[in-house]
């Protein structure tokens, strides 16, 4: 049970990758970089579990509750937003792509320039 | 490359990749078990020290309030980065704007218009709420900021789609996201003035549990709140356009 967190984390970061290398559509490709980084997320969590710790939002707690670790949660926060950014930017180059190649496959888009 | 080739190719990365991976986590603390004192420390000054109930918003506003200035940075620029990408694009084509009378629904079924007709209200006070309490419940600026995009969102699923040339809402968000961002900044500069290091806190704390209470944390909230709906809007209706250039053409 100790290690099944990780495991999740690390299966979410190979299975994207996989995604990543077989994907026949850039938006495709987009979606399995975020499952990529959703590991990380899943990763970040993890490490900061104390067990039987509580959220660390002391509204209705007392302080004195064993908590969770708060940083991790302000990484993930980070995480959450750069993520947003970088499939952002990639669905923007990847409407570029379209324009130029005509395709969203990337298998096509070299081949197809000059 | 052939496809069977790359996976070949992909496999053997991937073996390798996999076996450090489980090495290092094999490293860390076992799950539960972490301990580490600098999150402890933060957890427990919270309350005395800020008078904010969420500890992960105090950490990120207060504590590490300079990471998340970065942080809204990162998606201000993102936005700015799409725009220039998709803009330059436009420029070169010159699509006539819409006439204005040329209005027409973006959602053909009446159902789905009414139902977001509907939601528009609820979400945007849901929003307002979530960027209100953040200090004192989950949530805060950037969930809160998601969420008031969402209700804008609704209007356009809701209503019609006009390309309005010149004047566009877009101009509107945008000047949202940069309220936002320079808000944050000038916050940090507030405390640079008036409490002697940037980001420091330059209010009353306030009644621990109310509303207004944390210091400058609330007002930090708003200000990230303001950007992520104005970016996220910025976004959304820069790719929305360019389907609508994309369908133009066919």
């Amino acid at each position: 049970m100790g290690f099944l967190p990780y495991a999740v984390a690390a299966w979410l970061f190979v299975v994207g990758l996989y995604g990543i290398v077989t994907s026949r559509n850039l938006i495709h490709l987009v979606v399995c970089l975020a499952v990529v980084q959703a590991s990380t997320y899943v990763l970040l969590l993890a490490v900061g579990y104390r067990s039987g710790g509580a959220a660390p939002i002391f509204a209705d707690i007392p302080t004195s509750r064993k908590v969770v670790d708060p940083i991790v949660a302000t990484l993930t926060l980070t995480d959450v937003v750069v993520e947003a950014t970088v499939a952002a930017l990639l669905l923007s180059l990847a409407v570029q792509a379209h324009r130029r190649f005509g395709t969203l496959d990337p298998d096509e888009l070299g081949a197809m320039r000059g | 490359m052939t496809r069977r080739l790359r996976l070949g190719v992909f496999g053997i990365g991937a073996l390798g990749f996999t076996a450090l991976l489980v090495w290092g986590l094999a490293g860390l603390p076992s799950f539960g078990s972490f301990d580490g004192r600098y999150g402890q420390l933060l957890a427990r000054v919270t309350v005395p020290e800020r008078t904010a109930t969420s500890s992960i918003a105090v950490t990120t506003f207060d504590f590490r309030g300079i990471d998340t200035l970065g942080e809204e940075f990162i998606l201000f620029t993102a936005a700015v980065g799409m725009l220039v990408l998709l803009r330059v694009q436009r420029a070169g084509e010159e699509v006539a704007a819409e006439p204005a009378g040329a209005r027409r629904p973006t959602a053909g079924s009446k159902a789905l218009r009414s139902v977001a007709t509907a939601l528009v209200g609820p979400v945007l006070v849901l929003g307002i709420y979530i960027v209100a309490h953040g200090h004192l419940t989950p949530g805060g600026g950037f969930q809160g900021g998601v969420i008031l995009m969402t209700s804008f969102l609704l209007v356009y699923l809701a209503g019609t789609h006009i390309h309005l040339g010149r004047g566009r809402p877009i101009d509107v968000m945008e000047a949202s996201e940069a309220a936002g961002a320079a808000g944050f900044a000038l916050i940090g500069v507030g405390g640079l003035v008036l409490a002697g290091t940037f980001l420091e806190n330059f209010l009353p704390f306030g009644q621990m549990g109310s509303l207004i209470s944390g210091g400058v944390i609330p007002l930090l909230n708003v200000s990230v709140g303001l950007e992520v709906m104005g970016a996220l809007l910025v976004i959304l209706g820069e790719l929305l356009d360019q389907r609508l250039l994309i369908g133009r053409h066919r």
